[in-house]
């Protein structure tokens, strides 16, 4: 390690041989003055940056206070002044209540037309209103920025009531004529149908007979009309849009809105800050801002709520949940998920003209091979290993928060864990074990197959573990073929069975729009949005009919109908619903609404429930926010004091030396 | 960017001189005690050389420039192909998991020009570049100049008060280890400087953050927990704030990245310690701070300034691991993000971005080599 060349020993002398060269006091000063110089300039530019945007908020205040409704509840709340920001505040009034929630998605885009994922959906849910909501308990429409809607007999025209008590957060009453505007861009301008085109896919036309009527007229009848999760923007700023795909709403802030918060503030990657909107008509949120804090590592952002710099943070780990159960002021949220965990049977890929393509394994297209492979699953293990816990086990395709579409197999259609029935079906249908134990298939080879699993989600990989062992008992190889990306082979259809998971939304549509015929791919090259290449007759009649039916409760059973379908064709094996896995802290949120409402998540919400409900907590966090800040100042001091003190030691040492040399 | 590692793993045994100028000990090291700039002789011979270097020094700038352009233009073309052999087909990366329908896909395909035949994408893409237009970003629908402006001065910011902080204090530790090699001071500081090196990042950064953000036993939280400003702060103030936000994370560089120039350093110190030289310089009656001083560091600064120029090419790509633990907005995390979907506009004008950064860095050291060493550039 050490070289040990030959040298002399050098001669020391006491007075000067702890001095560094002089050279290199001039490289090290040199280099102060380059980080102080590199410093300056991005800081010079954000400041400038901070005090538009400090006017910017301090004129939305104003206008946001101007009309002063709703302020019964908010004055008490102000009175006890809970929490300071580290930050100081601009245009503030006192102490404020600030909820912070940690988030690590980056925003794609925050103009509605655009945005995609799920933290920018969420906040557009934040400050744009929607035609309808979502009922906080079973997630069935409610009235949002309509009050009130019906079809025509045709099932043709749809009319809906808009509510006059909304305002835009510039001061501007919201009309149909708004809602038309959007709906009509979407219809006319592809780019502005990127994000929810599939909404306004079958609209024919869509008017404003007078402003508080709007009257959409559709191709086809359309069930999810109760549900059209399209934010309404402000036709008087957006129509002075040139190009929709390039426009991203982030350049004049407040954001104009009318949701029950207000964009105050972006910075990419570093926050989102939102103020309530006073004249919200459902009632002002409770808390003076919200604050979506960006924290991109998991463990950073629990030490963040640990300490209470966070009051929120969603997508925790078994582990991290595990490690908050018994801190204090901290509650964790374990709620039933939206997402379902299924095994994805390749069925043959094929594209719309008749194409087929692919290597899906043949011996997965006999029926009583996917039903032996689902026998031979063991979902309690998996919920209880795998999930530790954590996750509810899965039957049919539609989570059971889901209320009026859930749906579980009878008894006689159950595939349940059942290994020794699995072995005495595939013996049954001809498929033996050979001499080492191996299944072999009808054409003589031995039955061996590929899962796709998703390199990133230990999930996947944990779940292919036990595969491999339960499959194996039976005598079927399995290679678990863990990739950074899944999609290249999938959509190729080169896979035998597969990883799946999706989101669903209150209304079912989406997910079971993804398993018809309709959304293969038109040619064995193109792609389409399709799932899994499934395509089924029955299943594809039932949609057909559930996507007209626009009773809700015969809808309800036509979907349950269309599972129950998906269900015997073995193609998608749904094992778990995976919980959401949530922290708050409770000295900071009194209280606040999980949706379901019984016991639901947070964050992610269909609706804005949580953020609008949440009452701020009375205990004092003004102590310790108080005392971050002014240690933040003291620190400030104390680094720039060494600073100072460094550089003139450096100095005088360096006359010293002059001094020394001159001798 | 490995570039780190690779450098460091040769140079923590043997002196490595990254510049291919000799900075070993025997014939040069007799040769560079003449021809080093000691001020204490100057001669006809002195007087020679710089004359010889007034009229090379052009040429062997044009040559460098020269060279630096055409790296710069390879890179331009190469990270166009290099990035399109990335698996994935970034319009279904990007909608995964959200309702979209067929006719979607086809907006977002010819919104991003990826319905073009590759050809008329790269022509495309080299007009674009030639006039200093990176394209538009899928993810962020965002010209790519424009995001990477937007995140370069954080990672700027960190990372280059990193590499200057934990340049000038390897160098100086170096220094006094290799005079004094072999006693307790180097000891511990080789073996610290080691220790830190080989602590992954991440796990440091965690480590301070629960220990000095959220505090532990009587050590209160003294620093925010991530991010680069709480917001809402401006002037003095939000210069305060930045600087109480970088604390940890620049801890975090200094602490893993020192031991690296530290090592350099004192290897180089180390061989022109046997210097006959040096010898002379003492027989001459100089006392021993100015032997070091004045003869042996500039001898043996060669190595070591290659390797910062090369650590500051590295600032602009920033540190992942250190940006993502303290939730930096910095290009590293956006470089992950671009590669994950991969959103290629992105992609290829990060990677323009931090060659760039690199070739330019090059340059820099080779334009300043002569100075530091006659004999280079002749």
């Amino acid at each position: 390690m050490i070289t040990t060349a030959p040298h002399l020993s050098p001669r020391r002398n006491p007075l000067l041989g702890s001095h560094p060269g002089r050279r290199l006091r001039m490289l090290l000063a040199a280099g102060i003055a380059a980080s102080a110089l590199s410093a300056v300039s991005p800081q010079a530019q954000a400041q400038t940056q901070v005090q538009a945007q400090a006017t910017a908020q301090a004129q939305a205040a104003g206008a946001v206070r101007g009309a002063g409704q709703f302020t019964d509840g908010r004055t008490s709340a102000a009175g006890t002044g809970m929490r300071t920001d580290d930050g100081k505040s601009d245009d503030k009034d006192g102490a404020d209540n600030v909820l912070t929630v940690a988030v690590s998605q980056s925003v794609d885009s925050l103009s509605p037309f655009l945005a995609q994922r799920l933290v920018s959906t969420s906040i557009h849910r934040l400050i744009y209103e929607y035609l309808t909501n979502y009922d906080p308990g079973d997630a069935r429409p409610i009235p949002g920025l309509a009050t009130a809607w019906s079809p025509s007999p045709d099932k043709l025209t749809w009319t809906y009531k808009i509510r006059k008590d909304s305002t835009w957060s510039d001061g501007r009453p919201v009309t149909a004529e708004d809602a038309a505007w959007t709906f009509d861009k979407m219809m006319k301008d592809p780019n502005a149908a990127t994000a929810n085109g599939s909404f306004t896919a079958n609209f024919a036309a869509v008017t404003a007979p007078d402003p508080e009527t709007l009257v959409i007229r559709l191709k086809q009848p359309q069930a999810n009309m109760t549900a059209l999760d399209v934010p309404i923007v402000p036709k008087h700023i957006w129509e002075k849009v040139g190009d929709f795909s390039k426009f991203n709403n982030d350049t004049r802030f407040p954001i104009v809105g009318n949701g029950p918060f207000v964009l105050t503030d972006f910075k990419v990657d570093q926050y989102i800050r939102l103020k309530p909107n006073k004249d919200f008509w459902r009632g002002a949120p409770k808390f003076d801002e919200l604050v979506f804090r960006y924290y991109k590592d998991g463990d950073a952002a629990v030490a963040a709520l640990r300490k209470g710099e966070v009051s929120f943070v969603p997508n925790l780990t078994p582990a991290q949940a595990a490690s908050l159960e018994d801190a204090e002021n901290i509650k964790v949220n374990d709620a039933p998920g939206r997402r379902f965990f299924a095994l994805a049977t390749n069925p043959g890929a094929r594209a719309k003209n008749g194409g087929r393509f692919g290597s899906g394994h043949p011996a997965l297209l006999d029926p009583v091979v996917r039903k032996a492979l689902f026998h031979a699953v063991d979902r309690r293990t998996i919920v209880d290993k795998v999930f530790q816990g954590h996750a509810v086990e899965g039957e049919g395709y539609i989570p059971p928060r889901f209320a009026p579409y859930f749906w579980k197999p009878g008894a006689s259609q159950r595939i349940a864990h059942d290994p020794a029935k699995a072995a005495a079906l595939l013996d049954g249908a001809g498929y033996r074990k050979n001499a080492d134990g191996k299944r072999m298939g009808k054409d003589g080879r031995p039955l061996d197959f590929r899962i796709l699993c998703h390199a990133t989600d230990p999930n996947d990989k944990a779940v292919g573990k036990y595969l491999q062992e339960w499959w194996g008992d039976l005598g079927i190889g399995l290679k678990v073929d863990c990739l950074d990306n899944v999609s290249d082979p999938w959509l190729k259809g080169d896979y035998d069975l597969a990883f799946d998971g999706w989101s669903v939304n209150p209304d079912p549509d989406f997910v079971l729009s993804i398993h018809t015929c309709s959304a293969l791919p038109a040619t064995p090259s193109g792609t389409g949005a399709t799932d899994n290449f499934i395509c089924d007759e029955r299943f594809d009649q039932l949609y057909a009919q559930q996507a007209v039916e626009y009773d809700a409760a015969r809808r309800g059973d036509l979907v349950r109908q269309m599972q129950s379908r998906l269900y015997d064709t073995g193609f998608m094996n749904v094992m778990v619903y995976p919980n959401a896995l949530e922290a708050y802290r409770t000295d900071q949120i009194k209280s606040i609404t999980t949706m379901p409402e019984a016991a639901g998540n947070l964050y992610g919400q269909d609706g804005y429930w949580s953020w609008w409900s949440a009452e701020p907590a009375a205990a004092g966090r003004a102590a310790s926010g108080g005392g971050g800040s002014s240690a933040a100042v003291a620190i400030g001091i104390g680094v720039s004091v060494v600073l100072v003190i460094a550089v003139g030691v450096l100095t005088s040492r360096r006359r010293r030396a002059t001094a020394d040399d001159r001798e | 960017m490995s570039g780190t590692t690779n450098s460091s793993g040769s140079s923590s045994d043997v002196p490595d001189a990254p510049a291919g100028t000799a900075s070993s000990s025997g014939a040069s090291g007799i040769e560079m005690k003449v021809m080093a700039p000691s001020p204490g002789s100057p001669g006809s011979r002195a007087a020679r050389t710089a004359g010889a270097k007034a009229a090379a020094y052009p040429a062997y700038l044009a040559g460098k420039l020269g060279g630096a352009v055409v790296s710069l233009f390879a890179v331009l073309v190469t990270s166009f192909f290099l990035f399109r052999i990335i698996p994935g087909d970034p319009v279904k990366a990007m909608t995964h998991g959200m309702p979209t329908s067929a006719e979607q896909l086809a907006t977002l395909r010819r919104q991003f020009g990826l319905d073009l035949p590759l050809w008329r994408q790269f022509t495309d893409y080299c007009a674009g570049a030639l006039t200093g237009d990176l394209g538009m970003s899928y993810q962020f629908r965002a010209p790519v100049g424009e995001l990477i402006a937007q995140k370069l001065p954080a990672t700027l910011l960190l990372t280059g008060v990193a590499v200057v902080i934990y340049s000038a204090l390897g160098l100086w530790l170096g220094t006094r280890s290799a005079w004094r090699h072999g006693g307790p001071g180097d000891r511990l500081n080789t073996g610290l400087a080691l220790t830190l090196w080989s602590v992954p990042s991440f796990w440091l950064g965690l480590l301070l953050i629960i220990t000095f953000s959220v505090g532990v036993g009587p050590v209160p939280g003294l620093f925010p927990t991530g991010g680069m400003e709480s917001g809402g702060t401006s002037g003095f103030a939000y210069v305060l704030d930045v600087a109480h936000h970088m604390v940890l994370p620049v801890l975090t560089l200094v602490a893993v990245g020192y031991a690296q120039t530290l090592l350099v350093m004192r290897a180089s110190l180390l061989d022109e310690m046997g210097g006959d030289y040096l010898t002379t310089a003492r027989a001459k009656g100089l006392r021993d701070d100015d032997v070091r001083r004045r003869h042996a560091v500039p001898n043996a600064l060669l190595p070591t300034v290659t390797m910062v120029f090369i650590n500051l090419g590295h600032v602009a790509a920033g540190s992942i691991l250190v940006e993502t633990v303290f939730s930096w907005p910095g290009l590293g995390g956006l470089f992950y993000q671009a590669l994950s979907v991969p959103d290629l506009p992105l992609v290829q004008g990060l990677f323009v971005v931090f060659a760039g950064a690199m070739i330019l860095m090059n340059l820099l050291a080779d334009l300043i080599y002569p100075l530091l060493d006659p004999r280079v550039g002749r």
